[in-house]
């Protein structure tokens, strides 16, 4: 067992022909993935590392029966991508891109909503389930398997966090990065109810930032429905109030989002917090009583 | 992006949002023969600055004898303010708006953003007008009235029949409740139309005449958007952000200044914040934030380093690289590289983890430049404080 994405999982790389989604692509084939279908416009009948191309997402379902679409496509044309892929019976969308226009994502959530598929990112590194499936841009071999769930709005912070838990021999299970972006598809309390779940998953690291209340709101969810231990860093307790910290959604506005007040709320909801994010593997460990 | 005052109010106009009559002003000649023009019992001059607060720092001046507006233009001009929003060095003023006053009989608080949560626009209003709606939120949240807008629909008139009610509007002035249902519905496509990340009037006054007018204006537009907008391109003024923020901007990097002393260059958002708080665990401050992105080459690492340097507060420099996809043993390097090339005369420590680290911390050793290799985290952090000394 495993969250979202497994060795069964059929993906389709939106993109697949520029200097990312071929890359990538390829990179995720390597890990074991089964990448079985590209789409780019136009370019129908090409073969990027052996997988075959096809103009649209309706195509692309019709031959290979993919069920999962992985999205570099650049922002401008983006939100189309994320439509194109909901409408042609896709059921779970994992968005890489970064720098989605929001009012984009506010028409693209909107359409999404009532419709039966998943959207995880867009500004993510993506969805691995270690040995099985990886379906993004995280290296694959700093993964072990193991018993941890991984969910994170950042990216290189949260390799930080996996290479802890290989280093230390507890393993990942599914690390799941739902992305930097104000408006994202699926949320830290979607993924906590899915590790809940997952019988291989006996304890979740959650990495938050600076801005919104995704991590308050987390914490709620968590006191009522979370038995599993929790550890948990929030990246920013430095950053200052009204600026961008790289993420589009990492900002303090009116004095709300600060990295303190949902450490407080975290701690509250009895989850264990790091300030040192070099120690979020060792309080893993603890927590687990190893 | 931030825009100016004058400019947002622009767009007010565009979008018939009513505003004061007004212009953008940077001389006293040129401010005589628009008073001259405006001729109005009540002129109101204030200093340009992407900055709140203006009012109580001596920003805004009001006058009704229309002889005395070159003497304010050219007190102004030139003048540094220093507001809340500034820090201690203040913003000078560069450029001024003037026009007309308004006679005000009511101040009311309107703006539009995104909810996060939900993802839908909301409109935030309140009869507490003239304040900062934070300080309302706080003390008197029963004032604050939200009411989101379906995205897939828009703005409807029953959207802006809810916020005028809950305001009450008819009993305090019912002429202009329609105006003001129509001002949030052109408040909402300019929004969407422009995209905006922010849109604020504070104060919205009804005037003794009874009519509606946006007195102050302030409007944000989303970055990842401005490519759709070469008209709001073009209102973006360099003298409002910081020179090195520019600098590292033209060369596809993520940098803000801070007030500590240890330089950082990190791959990714998270990490790059994450190191900044773990120098503050080990006892320092961090001088800025920098994100040199996925693909850390030679280049983008020299242009980081140049950057640093030009900060007279950076005393030590801290590397924090996690290759990923990226193998360590080139950043590695791309640091010594770029370390010949930028004179480097701060104690230097760098940490590479990830993909080929060994093989990365090996070249980096054997180079011959004067630096310090870690493997993690915490150990890197406390390096470089050593070296450094503890924050004052």
């Amino acid at each position: 067992m495993s969250i979202l994405v497994n060795k069964n999982t059929r993906v389709v790389v939106q993109g697949i022909t520029g200097k990312e989604g071929s890359f990538h692509a390829a990179q995720c084939k390597a890990y074991g993935t089964q990448i079985i279908a590209g789409v780019t416009p136009g370019k129908a009948g090409q073969e990027v590392e052996g997988i075959p191309v096809f103009n649209t997402v309706r195509d692309a379902v019709k031959k290979t029966q993919c069920d999962t679409s992985l999205i570099f496509v650049p922002p401008p044309f983006c939100a189309d991508a994320i439509l194109e892929a909901a409408d042609a019976g896709i059921t779970l969308v994992i968005c890489i891109t970064e720098g989605i226009p929001v009012n984009d994502m506010v028409k693209v959530k909107r359409a999404l909503r009532g419709k039966d598929v998943r959207l995880i990112g867009p500004n993510c590194p993506g969805v691995i389930t270690v040995d099985e499936a990886k379906i993004g841009i995280m290296p694959g071999f700093i993964h072990k398997k193991g018993v941890v769930g991984v969910v994170s709005r950042s990216g290189t912070l949260t390799y930080e966090a996996v290479h802890q838990l290989s280093t230390l021999g507890l393993g990942e299970t599914t690390c799941v990065g739902i992305g930097g972006d104000p408006v994202n598809g699926t949320g830290f309390v979607d993924v906590l109810a899915l590790f809940e779940k997952d019988p291989e998953t006996q304890a979740i690291v959650m990495i938050g930032e600076i801005g919104g209340d995704a991590e308050e709101k987390a914490a709620e969810f968590i006191k009522k429905n979370v038995k599993k231990p929790v550890v948990s860093f929030i990246a920013g307790i430095t950053a200052p109030p009204g600026r961008r910290m790289g993420h589009a959604g990492a900002i303090i506005s009116g004095g709300k989002g600060t990295a303190t007040e949902k450490m407080k709320s975290l701690e509250a909801a009895g989850v264990r917090v790091v300030n040192n994010p070099a120690e979020i593997g060792n309080a893993v460990k603890v927590a687990l009583g190893r | 992006m931030n825009v100016h005052e004058f400019q947002a109010k622009q767009l007010f106009g565009q979008f018939g949002v009513p505003v004061p009559r007004g212009r953008e002003i940077t001389s006293p000649e040129v401010g005589a023969a628009w008073a001259q023009e405006l001729n109005t019992p009540v002129f109101v001059i204030k200093a340009q600055i992407h900055a709140g607060g203006r009012g109580k720092a001596g920003g805004v001046k009001i006058t009704k004898d229309q002889s005395a507006v070159p003497g304010l233009v050219k007190e102004l001009i030139g003048k540094t303010l220093i507001t809340h929003q500034t820090g201690p060095k203040g913003r000078e003023v560069r450029r001024l708006l003037i026009e007309e006053g308004a006679a005000i009989a009511k101040e009311l608080y309107v703006s539009l953003l995104v909810d996060r949560d939900s993802g839908w626009p909301v409109f935030i209003a309140s009869t507490e007008g003239g304040m900062e709606i934070e300080e309302v939120a706080a003390h008197k949240p029963e004032k604050i009235i939200r009411e989101a807008i379906d995205p897939a629909v828009g703005f409807q008139s029953y959207n802006g029949r809810n916020v005028a009610f809950a305001l009450g509007l008819p009993a305090m002035e019912p002429a202009v409740v329609n105006p003001f249902i129509q001002m949030l519905g052109n408040l909402y496509r300019l929004f969407m139309e422009k995209n905006a990340a922010m849109v604020e009037i504070n104060p919205l006054v009804i005037t003794a005449d009874k009519k509606l007018i946006a007195l102050d204006g302030k409007v944000s537009f989303d970055d990842n958007a401005l490519f759709r907008h070469a008209d709001v391109q073009q209102m973006r003024d360099l003298n409002e952000e910081d020179p090195l923020e520019i600098e590292a901007g033209e060369n596809n990097l993520n940098y803000i200044k801070l007030d500590g002393n240890i330089g950082c260059m990190v791959n990714g958002a998270g990490l790059a914040m994450a190191t900044m708080d773990v120098i503050k665990l080990a006892g320092s401050e961090p001088a800025n934030f920098l994100d040199v992105g996925g693909g850390a080459t030679k280049e983008t690492v020299a242009a980081g380093f140049r950057i640093l340097l030009k900060d007279p507060n950076v005393k030590g420099i801290f590397i924090n690289i996690f290759g990923g996809i990226v193998r360590c043993e080139r950043i590695a390097h791309g640091v010594i590289e770029a370390a010949k090339e930028v004179k480097i005369n701060v104690p230097l420590v760098v940490r590479l983890q990830g993909t080929n680290a060994d093989e990365g911390r090996k070249l980096l050793a054997e180079s011959g430049l004067k630096l310090e290799v870690a493997n993690d985290l915490w150990e890197a952090a406390q390096k470089i404080v050593k070296l450094t000394g503890k924050a004052a």
